[in-house]
């Protein structure tokens, strides 16, 4: 597909001289440990930076990798899902002398970083969201991502004590599987509290449109909702719009609870600065390779549920913190039979267990009694 | 009669008045022509220019170092062979779409639904690869292209129809048609068309490896850009050295006395709608044969609205758009080494953008008051 | 503040909701074209007035604390740009769409490049008016909240109508928009009555876009308009220069737009794509219906060139 131009053609005869980086020769030769100097990281974002949602908790995740020593950060932000972030990765490398590389949105996955792995294999590529499988996909690339739908899990146990209508609601983006993933999570996790809870969906189509987000948060109050979550790129809106006609809710990527200080009961949030700090890029320093296949959940610290909001009742706090010990200290199973979906069928036979490594959970497109709305 | 009218939008930059016709025959008339192709050029250049020195001005502002700044431009947009690439790789899906504006333009329409165009031609194109996915990867670019044309071309022209015929005005419903063909392809690309293994990027199925579109040999840039400038040419061609394009320009100048005139204008209108309509359509076409391999949102990211701005920096102007939009993707192109250098947000593209055009568009009243090129004659 | 749930009426009642609460700032942006396209020149740059509106307005806020002064901020710069606007078409041979396609670009680019620092913060809200108090209906209290700007558009129409028809300054305004040759002869000057009508419609299109950040949704974020600036100039020409058929217009631009999220609620969840595209499909619908070609253009300003 795309022409194998040769690095060293251009690196070896290019010195970039900028603010203290030693740039495409170590692009260019493989003995990158041998020379003295900085690893070059390079974040991508497909959002601005602080958008107090999905954007930011990356951003914050960079924010930490800053701190290390002998490692320097690049960042790019509202790059789009087009062969733009490959020639702002390829800049990256060839310009920067990157080797580490973290495209953070899933469109960047196929084709775009998977073609770049294919062409720079002495560069590390670890997207956040894909599915990279063995044989299927270069060495050097790979993926990793948190089970945040643990959270969401705790979050809809609060939800189910603390609702008083029972009617929950959930303003999604688009219905994709991370995005199922946590309804159906949350959902499991507000009718193992209220087994007669439901969750209203309104997908708004969009991973970043205010004016939906906000007209889908009112439409679902309308109808009688009393507590709201979301996935959207940027929960801020939602969190906003449902704070002031006085509802409950629980926040996503970051902690919003200064957003809505009497409403804000919990929320699922990413842990990035350990996942990039601990799992990867310190890896990298030590030399050793990163796993190509990263997961985790709140027992890796992954992923962590936002402190307990002021409305929380002392026995929802308890039972829910008691679900969460349990999560720390065994193999926690959300997705266990027997569950039907929300049209009837059986999903999930009875005594079946679904642990959260499971792929089949990565490839989910049904949504779980109890959840009213469907994927298309 | 009108000084500013949605009609001027439609001519092109104005010829500066042509000399009287020389005594000396063949030298006179070349050099009258460099006269003219002087000022056509001087006069962006210094464009150009001012809007440099304004937008150093700015960075100043804000305490950066403009030389700083115009370097890493430089740099990122042309400042080496792997820039070079860059800025064609941006440029090519911005020639056909400027084309969709510049087009309709000649005949006096403005339309500003390249964006729709594009999608509609990147979802048909998409349909009728899978269509035809077993045939020879030739067979299937072909009918790619010609799929994706012809959706685009189709959805333009009931632009120009909608004008034609019913007289609604062609701006706002090439808009509405934009917004209505990117949720058709977003309802397509996530319902009906959708590859289940397109886990989180909701997709079509890809097309064939084999079709996909390769790059031109000895580059990174695949062959879209030598599509959008053939097209490129031959709209030219069309517009400015036949009778046909003579007609349509008719149009734009007076449509009421080119229909007194006998000249067929519904006819025209369709036509070079349709025209327009194709080369966004085939815009969209590329996107999927050379860049992804399958429809999906990332259609719609603005090439089409870039494209817009690309057909009225070039005048409307086919020949000028390749330069324009070459221009326009390399300023593109720095801007990912704007952010990572500087710490400058990625807005600074579009600002930079911004007062390209305006200092464009107020040496557009430059033009003739200059002495510089005035000749002096005696005798 | 938790009642049963409304069911099927809910869909009406999110129209309602969504005609006050998404149509302000489409009605102050159209208002506000429609005298500059009176006065015979056509703003497609309101969108990026739009977006500075919405921007400045929200920083204004934050940084002040007053939400009413970022509502008269979002105004002043709406004012700037609309100047600037008119002093660069003034200038000869210079094309108005092309001017307001650049201002665009440019008001959103920098609205953009200042506008990050303010992201995340949370500036004080615009306050709403109950209109609901005689409702049980919670549902239907909460549809009836508006905002002062609301009435305060809704009034303006019939005002701008007014003042067309019937003072010295509109008449002078639908002179200098219907025949410059007029206007001329009869010694005004149409730069300045064009140069005052653009900058009065910037004004109208900043507060709109201050409506945006500072009530409905209330944030500034990089996504808070798409295109609706642009559409709302497209509204002008669909309720053919009528300051009551825009507000019309606009109205049934927010309605349309509330029907999506609201079928989906009921339950109607295929194609919500399809749904949220309503506003569009709707007006083009009407376009089609209502449009001849000799009908179209009447009322349309001379100037414009619209006519052919």
């Amino acid at each position: 597909m795309t022409k194998d131009v040769a690095v060293s053609r251009r690196a070896v005869s290019r010195r970039t001289v900028l603010g203290g980086l030693s740039a495409a020769a170590i692009a260019a030769t493989p003995l990158r440990a041998a020379f003295a100097a900085d690893l070059v990281v390079g974040f991508l974002y497909v959002g601005p930076r602080d958008d107090y949602g999905y954007n930011q908790a990356h951003a914050d995740g960079a924010a930490a990798v800053k701190k290390l020593t002998g490692v320097k950060v690049l960042e790019e932000e509202k790059v789009p899902e087009t062969n733009a972030v490959e020639q702002s990765m390829e800049s990256m490398i060839n310009l920067d002398g990157a080797t580490l590389l973290f495209p953070t949105s899933f469109g960047y996955y196929d084709p775009y970083m998977l073609r770049l792995a294919a062409k720079y294999p002495n560069v590390t590529f670890r997207h956040a969201g894909g599915l990279w499988q063995e044989g299927k996909a270069p060495k050097n690339a790979g993926s990793y991502f948190g089970y945040i739908d643990e959270c969401q899990y705790l979050s809809g146990i609060v939800a189910g004590h603390t609702s008083k209508s029972g009617k929950l609601g959930f303003v999604a983006a688009k219905p994709i599987p991370q995005v199922l993933r946590n309804i159906n999570a949350f959902t499991i996790g507000a009718r193992m509290a209220n087994p007669k809870a439901t969750t209203q969906v309104i997908f708004t189509g969009e991973w970043s449109m205010p004016v939906k987000e906000a007209e889908a948060t009112n439409t679902l109050i309308d109808q009688g909702i009393d507590t709201l979550t979301c996935h959207v790129d940027s929960p801020k809106v939602v969190i906003e719009t449902s704070e002031h006609r006085g509802i409950f809710t629980c926040g996503y990527h970051v902690n919003q609870q200064k957003l809505a200080p009497n409403g804000y009961l919990t929320g699922a949030e990413w842990n990035w600065s350990k996942v990039y700090v601990d799992d990867m890029v310190k890896v990298m320093l030590a030399g050793k390779p990163i796993p190509n296949f990263l997961r985790g959940g709140i027992r890796e610290g992954f992923v962590k549920p936002s402190p307990y909001g002021k409305p929380v009742a002392d026995a929802t706090r308890k039972a829910t913190d008691a679900v969460r010990q349990s999560m720390m200290t065994t193999d926690y199973v959300i997705f266990k039979g027997p569950l039907k979906d929300n049209k009837g069928n059986d999903l999930i036979a009875a005594g079946k267990n679904y642990g959260q490594t499971d792929l089949w959970l990565e490839k989910m497109n049904w949504l779980a009694e109890g959840v009213i709305g469907a994927t298309s | 009669m009108a000084e500013q009218s949605f009609a001027a939008a439609a001519e092109p930059a104005a010829e500066p008045e042509p000399a009287a016709p020389s005594a000396d025959g063949g030298a006179g008339a070349f050099g009258e022509k460099l006269r003219r192709l002087g000022e056509a050029a001087a006069v962006p250049l210094l464009a150009l220019f001012a809007s440099l020195v304004a937008f150093g001005l700015f960075m100043l502002a804000l305490g950066f170092n403009p030389l700083e700044v115009y370097e890493l431009i430089w740099r990122g947009a042309f400042g080496s062979y792997f820039s070079w690439q860059n800025t064609l790789v941006r440029a090519a899906p911005l020639i056909l779409t400027a084309l969709c504006t510049a087009l309709p333009a000649r005949l006096g329409l403005i339309v500003i639904g390249n964006e729709g165009a594009l999608v509609i031609g990147g979802i048909a194109a998409a349909a009728a690869g899978l269509a035809v996915d077993t045939a020879p990867p030739l067979v299937i670019d072909l009918v790619m292209a010609a799929a994706g044309m012809i959706a685009g071309g189709v959805w333009i022209a009931s632009v120009g129809a909608l004008r034609h015929f019913r007289g609604i005005n062609e701006t706002i419903s090439s808009l509405l048609l934009a917004y209505i063909a990117i949720a058709l392809m977003n309802h397509l690309v996530e319902g009906p068309m959708r590859d289940p293994s397109s886990l989180n990027k909701p997709s079509s199925y890809a097309i064939p490896d084999a079709a996909m579109i390769g790059p031109m040999p000895g580059t990174n840039v695949h062959w879209g850009l030598a599509f959008g400038v053939i097209f490129a040419i031959l709209s030219y061609v069309l517009i400015e050295r036949t009778t046909f394009g003579f007609a349509a320009r008719m149009v734009g100048g007076n449509e009421r006395a080119a229909r007194m005139a006998g000249l067929n204008v519904g006819r025209l209108i369709l036509v070079v709608c349709f025209l327009g309509g194709a080369a966004a359509g085939l815009a969209g076409m590329v996107e999927v044969a050379a860049v992804t391999g399958r429809a999906n949102a990332s259609l719609a990211v603005g090439y089409g609205y870039t494209g817009i701005l690309v057909a009225f920096l070039a005048r409307q102007n086919a020949l000028a758009v390749i330069p324009v939009a070459i221009l326009l993707g390399g300023i593109g192109a720095s801007g990912g080494l704007l952010q990572r250098r500087l710490g400058l947000p990625d807005a600074t593209v579009l600002v930079i953008q911004g007062i390209i055009f305006v200092m464009l568009l107020m040496s557009e009243g430059v033009v003739g008051r200059l002495n510089l090129f005035q000749r002096t004659r005696d005798g | 503040m938790v009642a049963g749930s409304l069911g099927w009426w809910g869909v009406p009642v999110a129209i309602l909701g969504g005609a006050i609460r998404v149509s302000t700032p489409f009605l102050f942006v159209s208002l506000g074209e429609c005298i500059t396209e009176k006065s015979g020149r056509i703003n497609l740059g309101l969108e990026g007035t739009l977006i500075m509106g919405a921007m400045t307005g929200y920083a204004a806020s934050f940084l002040t604390g007053s939400a009413m002064l970022g509502v008269l901020v979002a105004g002043l710069v709406g004012l700037l740009l609309g100047g600037l606007h008119a002093l660069i078409c003034q200038q000869p041979r210079v094309n108005d769409v092309a001017v307001g396609i650049a201002l665009m670009l440019f008001g959103t680019g920098v609205a953009f490049f200042f506008g990050k620092p303010f992201i995340q913060p949370q500036a004080p809200r615009l306050p709403s008016i109950d209109l609901g108090w005689w409702t049980d209906i919670d549902q239907l209290h909460s549809a009836l909240q508006i905002n002062i700007l609301f009435p305060i558009g809704l009034l303006l129409a019939p005002v701008i109508l007014w003042a067309l028809n019937n003072t010295r300054w509109g008449l002078i305004v639908r002179i200098v928009g219907d025949s410059t040759d007029a206007a001329l002869a009869m010694g005004y000057s149409v730069n300045f009555v064009r140069l005052a009508a653009t900058a009065l419609g910037g004004v109208l299109a900043g507060i709109g876009g201050s409506f945006l950040s500072l009530y409905y949704p209330g944030s500034w974020a990089e996504g808070l308009s798409s295109g609706q600036g642009l559409m709302a100039v497209a509204l002008v020409i669909f309720a053919r220069w009528s300051p009551l058929r825009c507000c019309g217009a606009a109205l049934l631009f927010g309605g349309a737009g509330a029907i999506g999220p609201a079928l989906q609620s009921v339950g109607v969840t295929e194609g919500y794509y399809l749904f949220n595209a309503a506003p569009y499909v709707l007006t083009l619908g009407i376009m089609i219906l209502t449009c001849s070609r000799r009908h179209t253009l009447a009322g349309a300003p001379g100037a414009l060139g619209v006519v052919q």
